[in-house]
């Protein structure tokens, strides 16, 4: 019993620890970003690889998630008589929830992962330590175009995912169920504001940073991984990053939604 | 073929490190070191595996902080520098590492280039020349293109090398040269060392395990054992040391594993009741 007590106690003080230690690297990281020189095609390229090369999934998942929720939104609007409301039904789901939790979802899994595993190679293979004695910041030149990049390439992709879902809404509810795409449109100009829109962006701010900062900070610490190296600890904090991103993200969710609602 | 150079005993220091300990946690890997590092020279750090070579470079680099003692570079105590002093420092040294460590994201030559782009303001002309020249000098002429895992191991270190020297530092670092490497890549690397002496007038100093390898470059042989330095000497000196444990490290003898049987019994069928 007091072994357990010892055992859970330590857990929570490694929990801290490592709470402490990801605060004060993304403290860090959000300081370096004012340090020169500004690394402009390093920027660029990580735009290319988190924005430009998820397009594919963004579009692809944003037609799906708009798709099925015209379905269903069509069902449980035509048992009140209300189907002239799916447009609006449609958007506002898309904009205010679900685009900027599935487009945060869709770039764990294809940005966070990678940019977690790459950087815990990075480590164990000493590239920051070759930067550090070459005196270039890690920070600056591998942490910051990455943070810059989810910056604002998280907003864009979580924008395009609404636009794309509102017209599988459209494709649903005009081509399949028949409704009046006119009515669909205009539903919509009259219901979503720009508080919706701001929520919407609000959130996928939010999201970016969550996600690179728990990537980030878990692949640079891959060398405090308890009792596991080389690419088993690669591995491990993988997972632990995609796990750890996606359980703060819906955490981060639920608290910006409470506020801007 | 390069020689090594005869020095005279009234050298300059450049590197003085002066009662270091330095820790992982509670365990303690270096004990009171005392070693300096001369102009122009090159030295050896040897040991066994867990001897503290490493960690005594990681020191030396100013890449941990030790538990006590300082690391004097060029009268400038690393240990209490700030950051900005640090980073002044670091642009007079060159460091190699065991594998290399280039950057994965970048090509030989942008890797090459990297401390020409980030601390000069060279024009690119005059970066790619700069590059081409010690991608030259490390038989490297014709990778400039290629990315770090088209290479193999010794390309790696050759690689590593040569961006260790591109801002022609004062001081090079290199740590494990030969460390996995086949018989005749391995003396192309001492070579290619003892050349970088010759042709840059560096300091170098290696960290390596490899006997052959040491004997080959070094000026000063530092011997590393358990965490304490057993000597420091030529490499005559070090060859008629008569301490038991650098005779044993030149002789390649295993250490004695002493089990406490009874120890040992216990522990076995320790919980098997």
């Amino acid at each position: 019993m007091f072994a357990q007590i010892e055992k859970l106690g330590a857990k929570a003080i490694q929990s801290f620890e490592e709470l402490g230690r990801l605060t004060v690297f993304l403290y860090t990281v959000m300081l370096s970003v004012f340090s020169r020189p500004f690394g402009f095609s390093d920027l660029v390229k990580q735009i290319a690889f988190i924005g430009a090369r998820s397009m594919p999934i963004i579009l692809l998942s944003g037609l799906f998630t708009g798709m099925v929720l015209a379905l269903q939104f069509y069902d449980v609007l035509a048992r009140f008589g209300s189907v002239d409301l799916m447009g609006s039904a449609v958007s506002l789901s898309l904009i205010q929830e679900l685009g900027p939790v599935m487009t945060a979802l869709m770039i764990i899994a294809r940005v966070g992962s990678a940019t977690c595993a790459e950087i815990a190679i990075m480590r164990s293979e000493q590239q920051f330590d070759a930067l550090t004695c070459m005196a270039i910041s890690p920070y600056r030149y591998v942490m910051v175009p990455r943070f810059l990049a989810a910056l604002i390439s998280v907003p864009l992709l979580t924008a395009i995912f609404n636009l794309i879902g509102i017209l599988g809404g459209y494709v649903v509810g005009v081509f399949i169920k028949g409704l009046s795409g006119t009515a669909y449109m205009q539903t919509i100009i009259d219901t979503v504001t720009w508080s919706d829109l701001k929520m919407s962006i609000v959130k996928s701010f939010i999201f970016a940073i969550v996600i690179i900062w728990i990537s980030m900070g878990k692949g640079f610490f891959v060398h405090l991984e308890k009792g596991v190296s080389g690419a088993e600890a690669v591995g491990r904090v993988t997972t632990k990053a995609v796990v750890a991103s996606a359980i703060t993200m819906l955490f981060a969710d639920y608290i910006a939604s409470s506020f801007l609602i | 073929m390069p020689k090594k150079s005869e020095r005279s005993s009234d050298t300059e220091v450049l590197i003085d490190v002066n009662h270091l300990s330095s820790a992982y946690g509670t365990r303690r890997v270096l004990n009171d070191i005392n070693l300096s590092v001369n102009q122009g020279e090159i030295l050896v750090i040897m040991g066994g595996s867990g001897s503290g070579k490493s960690t005594l470079l990681r020191n030396m680099l100013g890449l941990m902080k030790p538990s006590s003692g300082d690391i004097l570079f060029d009268g400038m105590n690393i240990c209490d520098a700030t950051k900005s002093e640090l980073l002044k420092l670091r642009r007079s040294m060159g460091v190699a590492f065991q594998g290399g460590a280039l950057l994965s994201s970048l090509s030989v030559g942008d890797n090459i280039k990297l401390p020409l782009r980030q601390h000069t303001d060279l024009d690119e002309n005059t970066i790619s020349i700069m590059a081409r020249l010690k991608l030259e000098l490390m038989s490297l002429a014709n990778f400039e293109d290629l990315m770090p895992s088209e290479l193999s191991g010794g390309m790696l270190k050759r690689a590593g090398l040569a961006r260790a020297v591109i801002m022609d530092p004062k001081i090079l670092f290199f740590d494990e040269p030969s460390a996995g490497l086949d018989p005749v890549t391995s003396v192309e690397l001492d070579q290619l060392i003892l050349q970088l002496r010759t042709a840059m007038n560096m300091t170098i100093v290696v960290v390596t395990h490899e006997l052959e390898s040491a004997f080959t470059i070094a000026d000063r042989i530092a011997v590393l054992f358990d965490g304490e330095l057993v000597i420091t000497g030529t490499v005559d000196e070090i060859k008629s040391c008569t301490d038991e444990r650098v005779i044993n490290l030149i002789n390649r003898t295993p250490r004695e594993v002493q089990i406490d049987a009874v120890k040992y019994l216990s522990r076995l069928t320790k919980g098997a009741d």
